[in-house]
């Protein structure tokens, strides 16, 4: 149908401001969710990808509100299901590059079986998670992902509702590529996405975001400035896993196989330090696992392999039969089966 | 004859001296019903093919239960086929069985109600032992009864172990040998009607093509059912019903869903775009998802979802990006889809969603029929959102029904409800083959000038919006469930563009009127009774009224294809006549409608037994409203 409407994409040069809607950005003033439209309308030019074969689809939510703001195609769907809106689409038009913008309560509560299904399936979509802690346009109820004893509008005496954690649950999914970045962290915000654009199938990245109204300072233990170095592991592929302000310390495995933090020339050297590798599925769960008060929190990709995407799969499964069965015949098919003729 | 024919006699066999009687009939209802794991559908489905090829009309009635495998030889295990063929034009599978083949006790209790006096009872006696007998809670044997023997013209035959007979030597277990027992009385049957069996052995082989042990087995036992009514006196006539005067031309037989499913697939293949199906399994809609998951090499693409929900996004997503998109499902998974049903109708995409009915609420009767989800076809969604509802009358008629959901999703640019049944999704009819070329046209034409595009401008006359799709140079633009602009499509909290989005929309949907032909009368213009129906209770209705019409009677029909928007000269149909009677599988819904809509009044038949109605019940009520003393 498209694939002949559609020129052959070229690198075009574009900027910026030309993936910048004509609509006002409505978030609070303060919200991570401005740093992360920002590092994103930057990324597009880069992917020499034409505004028109862009699709942003969202679904309810403070994050859902982006696709308005960007200047693709788009769709702001229901609350939770954006991925299944983003699959039929990619199924059936896999030339398009297509995005999918989430929450915590969209993504993981309310749409938490379209999330590991399509995660599972490994169609080829870029799914942006914005985890905040909190349902931010309801007005503050605990999520998912909120901690336990988090008190709330919905919670006054502290939640008794277990958390979990997005990375895992996209790794026990199936994604073939897991990441996490954080709003304030731009560079690394840009980098991760880009790594996320470039690889085929379901890219999953988690962002860490600020909501400084409901959930003000919810990963200040790992943004703030004084802290960080130490709270953050920054995983980069055939790098060690150090981290610090002076880079002294780094992760081993220890003899019951479990992770522990070292400091460089003092308790072992750099050849002990686990070499990051995201093909490397153990380490993958390991490194999803590293969370505060021992170990600092990872960001970065966890698990980044290949795996034939559903929407080619399907494709490539059509073009079988049609090479096999040849274009169906519809006067056949009607008069197909036993038929007789009444004169 | 055959040698393995022989054999099959048995003792109490001898060769035929007197030939049967040949007794010419109008129309036959047989009914076979056994236990579910008795092949009573296969025996059924066969019967039917070898009735299609000699030209009869024929309506069928598979009825099954819900379990799989309910406990072997229990009541609520029992499952049942019910054909009627005729010489003439018929448009139900019959009210009562004539004749009824009961494979085992439970079967027996659960049917024999239905057999009208003096048919023809053929029991399977090696069913009847005590276990078989305590299972079905008879304390006695049933069939030793003088008062049945003296009701019913009652055959005992022992299927089981003739069965056995023919197989004896073939190396066949016992469990295979025991399966093969329906093809003996499907033999019976044939040899009792004249049907031929070529190609119903033609078909076994195809069907047992990797165990030809078990394709010949089974055509063992079919031509010994047969002989059996050959050679044996236990038959003393045979029946013959000639083919009906169909209209001319070429037929097949089909069911709703499979006509549905090649509607779906025609539609795809005279707007040339894609078909993109998304759906959940959910009986008895599963059928469809089937049929169209193997036509990949017609344009066709299929999803099968996580969910319900699933479903429906995904064909939303696939209609924003150009294709005609479905999801099938029943009235609890379509339940799950409304709030994605009020998000397309924001969107104003091209959408069909095909709800098989079945018998609610909540999981309700699976298996069984009913018309009971029209008010939430028609009004169960948040806000103002009206849709297109319409509805097929005739396993056949899914074709076209099918195909003109989406002629109005596309040319409207609207979701589209498509109501049909389990009665009509199973039941199967003989279906003069349409030419795919004398269907008015679905044009799809996707807009690609960006000179003044507003996604929301709208066609002057269907008040369309224009279907972009993204790959469009110059047209980028977003669109969402929030209210919109009525023009540029933007998001817009503005009071009084939200009034004039809301009417609009349901003016567009207003608007599918114009598509709606005059309506037919069966019958005279005006009269005293009309009978006014939808869905798949056409058959029974249309039977009853020509019956009451021979008569004598002023009764007409009027049959709606539109539930929503209603034709525009319905109205005025309505008031040409004394009494309006609405025969519906529901406590009364398109009578809620009627009401409110004509202020008129309507006398309400209803049924809500998970069956269809018997032409009867309809004839009887009609007769009570014409014999009522007029105010």
């Amino acid at each position: 149908m498209s694939a002949d409407l559609i020129p052959v994409s070229q690198k075009q040069a574009l900027t910026k401001k030309d993936f910048q809607s004509d609509q006002d950005v409505r978030w609070c003033p303060g919200c991570g969710d401005y740093a992360i439209l920002a590092q994103v309308q930057k990324l597009m030019p880069e992917l020499g990808i034409p505004r028109h074969d862009i699709v942003f689809i969202s679904g309810i939510g403070c994050s859902s509100r982006f696709p308005y703001y960007m200047n693709t195609y788009g769709m702001h769907s229901i609350h939770g299901r954006a991925p299944a809106f983003a699959t039929g689409l990619k199924a059936s038009r896999p030339e398009l590059s297509v995005w999918v913008v989430t929450g915590d309560g969209d993504g993981l509560s309310i749409g938490g079986n379209h999330m590991i299904h399509t995660l599972r399936r490994n169609v080829d979509l870029k799914i942006l998670l914005f985890n905040n802690r909190i349902y931010g346009l309801t007005k503050g109820q605990y999520s998912p992902t909120s901690e336990l004893g988090k008190k709330t509008k919905s919670t006054p005496y502290g939640s008794v509702d277990a958390p979990f954690s997005p990375a895992q649950l996209a790794l026990g999914a199936g994604s073939t590529f897991v990441a996490r970045s954080v709003d304030v962290e731009p560079p690394h915000l840009l980098s991760t996405l880009r790594a996320a654009a470039t690889h085929k199938g379901s890219a999953f990245v988690e962002i860490y975001q600020n909501c400084n109204v409901f959930n003000d300072g919810a990963y200040s233990y790992m943004t703030e400035k004084a802290v960080k170095a130490d709270a953050q592991l920054v995983l980069e592929p055939g790098k060690p896993l150090v981290f610090g302000k002076a880079k002294d310390k780094a992760i081993r495995m220890n003899a019951k196989l479990q992770p522990e933090v070292f400091t460089l020339g003092k308790d072992g050297d750099l050849s002990q330090a686990i070499v990051h590798d995201p093909t490397n599925e153990t380490l993958a769960w390991m490194l999803a696992h590293l969370a505060p008060p021992h170990f600092p929190t990872p960001i970065g990709v966890f698990r980044s392999v290949e795996r034939p995407a559903y929407d080619a799969l399907m494709n490539d499964q059509e073009k079988d039969v049609l090479a096999k069965k040849g274009k169906g015949d519809l006067q056949k098919l009607l008069n197909a089966g036993e038929t007789w003729v009444v004169k | 004859m055959e040698s393995t024919a022989q054999k099959t006699l048995g003792d109490d066999s001898h060769l035929r001296v007197v030939p049967p009687t040949v007794e010419e009939l109008d129309t036959v209802t047989v009914r076979f019903c056994g236990d579910s794991g008795d092949g009573m559908q296969l025996t059924g489905t066969e019967f039917t093919k070898s009735t299609a090829i000699l030209g009869n009309d024929l309506a069928t009635f598979p009825d099954y239960p819900a379990e799989i495998r309910a406990p072997a030889g229990t009541l609520p295990g029992v499952s049942g086929f019910q054909i009627q063929f005729s010489s003439h034009d018929i448009y139900t599978p019959g009210d009562a069985p004539d004749v009824l083949v009961a494979m085992n006790p439970a079967a027996l209790k659960t049917n024999l109600p239905d057999l009208l006096p003096g048919g023809i009872l053929v029991v399977n006696t090696g069913a009847f032992n005590e276990t078989n007998l305590q299972k079905a809670g008879y304390a006695k044997n049933p069939i030793d009864d003088e008062q049945l023997q003296a009701k019913y013209r009652l055959f005992k035959v022992d299927i089981t172990k003739l069965t056995e007979l023919s197989l004896e030597g073939s190396g066949l277990g016992s469990k295979e040998i025991a399966r093969s027992k329906n093809m003996f009385a499907l033999g019976m049957m044939c040899w009792m009607y004249g049907r031929p069996m070529d190609n119903i052995i033609d078909g076994l082989r195809q069907k047992f093509t990797k165990k030809p042990e078990i394709a010949e087995a089974n055509v063992q036992v079919l031509k010994a059912g047969f002989n059996y009514g050959e050679t044996t006196e236990a038959f003393s006539h045979k029946y013959e019903v000639k083919p009906a005067r169909l209209a001319p031309g070429k037929y097949r037989n089909v069911t709703g869903n499979q006509a549905a499913a090649l509607g779906f697939v025609t539609a795809a293949a005279r707007s040339g775009v894609r078909l993109f199906l998304g759906s959940y399994p959910i009986t008895p809609a599963s059928d469809i998802l089937h049929e169209l998951s193997s036509y990949k090499n017609y344009g066709v693409m299929t999803f099968q979802a996580e969910d319900e929900i699933a479903g429906i996004a995904s064909a939303i997503g696939a209609s924003f990006g150009g294709s005609l998109a479905l999801t099938t499902s029943s009235g609890p998974g379509v339940a799950l889809k409304t709030e994605a049903m009020g998000l397309a109708l924001m969107l104003e995409l091209p959408l069909v969603i095909c709800n098989v009915q079945r018998g609610g609420p909540s999981t309700g009767l699976p298996t069984k029929t009913e018309q009971a989800d029209l008010l939430q076809a028609v009004y169960g969604r948040n806000g103002e959102s009206p849709i297109p509802v319409l509805a097929s009358s005739t396993p056949g008629d899914c074709f076209e029904a099918a195909y003109e959901a989406f002629r109005i999703a596309v040319k409207y640019m609207t979701p589209v409800l498509y109501l049909t049944d389990g009665y009509l999704a199973n039941g199967s009819e003989p279906w003069l083959i349409p030419d795919p070329a004398k269907l008015p046209p679905i044009t799809v034409k996707y807009r690609t000038d960006p000179e003044g595009f507003h996604a929301y401008q709208r066609d002057p006359k269907t008040l369309a919006r224009p279907w972009v799709i993204p790959g469009t140079p110059g047209m980028e633009h977003r669109v969402g469930g929030l209210e919109k602009d009525s023009l540029t499509g933007n998001v817009s909290y503005d009071p009084q563009n939200h009034e004039k989005m809301i009417r609009t929309r349901a003016e567009k949907v207003a608007r599918v009127a114009d598509e709606i032909p005059p309506t037919q009368i069966f019958g005279e213009p005006s009269g005293d009774v009309l009978v006014l129906g939808w869905g798949g209770t056409y058959g029974a209705l249309h039977q009853a009224v020509e019956s009451l019409q021979k008569r004598g009677k002023k009764v007409s029909q009027v049959h709606l294809r539109w539930l929503n928007p209603l034709p525009k000269d319905l109205g005025e149909v309505i008031r040409r006549f004394q009494t309006v009677l609405v025969p519906e599988l529901n406590l009364g819904q398109l009578s809620k409608i009627l009401r409110s809509t004509y202020l008129v009044d309507c006398v309400t038949l209803n049924k809500i037994q998970g069956k269809p109605f018997k032409v009867a019940e309809i004839v009887a009520k009609v007769n009570e409203l014409l014999e009522r003393p007029r105010a």
